[in-house]
């Protein structure tokens, strides 16, 4: 891309794009540390995680604001507007993906004690496949780079099919022990953040491609099977 | 050729004596739209328009090849009267340019010439309906036997598409019509040219990404006298496709 001839309009676009990079490397260090603190489990990095969002909440308000500044003073065309609108976007779907891992961190205390190791480390891998895609599709947009960004998109997919099986599980454990309904139900919360923040990334991945390309993506994407449909027979009477 | 084309230009190309200043531009203009040529300076946009209402006849040493079509008709046919062309596809310049009259024989000049008009009360009618099209009859409704060049700008502006449109023309091209003007002014004249667009096909030529932008619903971008890119404005200000486009209207120096 040549350069502007008024040289502070690249400064100021370079500056709203750093800050976007700085806002994705914090929201997927707080992904990998609320499920570490998760694991351990640690409620002192649950603490930090909870506290640390505020920083990507000021990031999120910087960005809009600069994005803002730059729409109304520059009055950007072509790609200088596509890349103004991807920096509020991409920041918008950032801030979510933090808000989703504190939630994931504030269900420690309940979680602490859980005795499933094996359902644990299924919905933390689910979190690292998702830290995954967010990572990819902050590479794809530190590239600009559409095919990257709908290899993202194509992905998704297996986070969500990977959402349906552990529901189920989820159902069978729970009608065999009511006891554990409390926990497996902030387990399933923990797992439907993840999968959220799956989806924050295949929008991210939209936004990346349309910067990239100037056309939407909006190819129909396979789907998996869907929670509404995820059912488990109750045990038979006795 | 489709059914909404107004003016189709075809291979066309300009010289001034040896000099080449428009080099085979293939052109669609859409009836009652409004189409604005964009372009660094000295790209051409002034000499296509002047091919339109074959201006540049009047320009010493140049010289038109190709062929224009109006509604489907040659306009450099042997046939047709250029005076009867530039009745049908008027014009508007950069600096308001108003007779040294009355606002009032300003606009009913044209019709006489042309014969629109016979009575006075025809005349006058006509005068009060195109000054009311263009947005300044109120404005001046009172003072209209004073001489046009006593308008502000803005106003004198108005009064040049007032004597415009009321020769009752198909086509009214615009050579940057609001470059002297202030933002209200040009707000006016962009909202004229958005109601004109309803029975006129316009062409504006303007430096004004943002008013390209605002006003228009194709745009054509030329460079070097070849026309580069030409598509719906939408397009070509969210996505162009070809790099020159997209580092003009961004400001990037190429
Ligand atoms: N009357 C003329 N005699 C000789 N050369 C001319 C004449 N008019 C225009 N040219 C040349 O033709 C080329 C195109 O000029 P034109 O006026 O069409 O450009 P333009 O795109 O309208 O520029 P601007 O934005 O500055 O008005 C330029 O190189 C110019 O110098
Ligand atoms: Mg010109």
């Amino acid at each position: 891309m040549s350069e502007h001839i008024v040289k502070s309009f690249d400064e100021e676009l370079e500056r709203l794009r750093g800050a976007v990079q700085e806002m994705g490397g914090l929201a997927a260090e707080q992904l990998e540390l609320s499920l570490r603190a998760l694991l351990e489990p640690d409620p002192e990095l649950a603490e930090q995680v909870v506290e640390a969002d505020s920083e990507i909440d000021a990031l999120e308000q910087r960005i809009s604001q600069d994005a803002i500044r730059l729409l109304a003073l520059r009055q950007p065309m072509a790609v200088d507007l596509r890349q103004a609108i991807a920096a509020i976007k991409i920041a918008f779907d950032l801030e979510r993906s933090g808000d989703l891992a504190k939630n994931i961190a504030l269900r420690l205390p309940v979680l602490k004690g859980f005795a499933n190791r094996g359902t644990l480390e299924t919905v933390a891998r689910m979190g690292e496949l998702a830290g995954w895609q967010l990572h990819d599709v902050l590479r794809a947009y530190s590239g600009t780079d559409p095919v990257l960004a709908r290899e993202v998109w194509l992905r998704d997919r297996q986070i969500d099919d990977l959402y349906e099986s552990n529901f189920r599980v989820y159902l069978t454990y729970m009608m065999e022990d009511p006891r554990t309904i409390s926990a497996y139900t902030h387990l399933h919360f923990v797992a439907k953040n993840i999968e959220r923040i799956g989806d924050h990334s295949t929008n991210i991945a939209r936004s990346v491609y349309y910067l990239a390309e100037g056309v939407p993506l909006d190819e129909p994407r396979p789907k998996g099977a869907d929670a509404k449909t995820a059912y488990v027979d109750p045990p038979a009477e006795t | 050729m489709s059914a909404d084309t107004k003016v189709e230009a075809r291979d066309v190309s300009v010289y001034y004596g040896k000099k080449q200043a428009l080099f085979n531009v293939d052109l669609d203009i859409d009836s009652r739209q409004v189409t604005s040529l964009i372009g660094p300076s000295g790209c051409g946009k002034s000499t296509f328009l002047r091919c339109v209402n074959r201006m540049n006849d009047t320009i010493e040493g140049c010289r038109v090849q190709g062929k224009i079509r109006l509604d489907g008709e040659d306009i450099h046919d042997r046939t047709l009267d250029p005076v009867k062309l530039r009745a049908r596809v008027g014009m508007v310049f950069q600096k308001p340019n108003p007779f040294p009259k009355s606002i009032y024989d300003n606009v009913a000049y044209g019709p006489r010439l042309h014969g629109l008009v016979s009575r006075k009360d025809e005349t006058e009618e006509l005068v009060r309906s195109s000054l009311q099209r263009a947005g300044l009859w109120q404005e001046v409704e009172d003072r209209i036997h004073e001489p046009g060049t006593s308008l502000s700008g803005g106003q004198q502006q108005r009064l040049c598409i007032a004597r415009a449109i009321a020769v009752r023309p198909e086509v009214i091209l615009m050579d940057e019509p609001c470059s002297a003007l202030d933002p209200i002014a040009t707000a006016r004249i962009e909202e004229l040219i958005d109601e004109l667009r309803e029975n006129f096909t316009i062409v504006i030529v303007t430096h004004s990404m943002q008013q390209a932008a605002r006003v228009s619903q194709r745009t054509a971008f030329f460079h070097l006298g070849i026309l580069v890119e030409e598509g719906d404005t939408e397009k070509i200000f969210t996505s162009p496709t070809d790099k020159r486009t997209q580092d003009y209207i961004t400001g990037r120096s190429g």
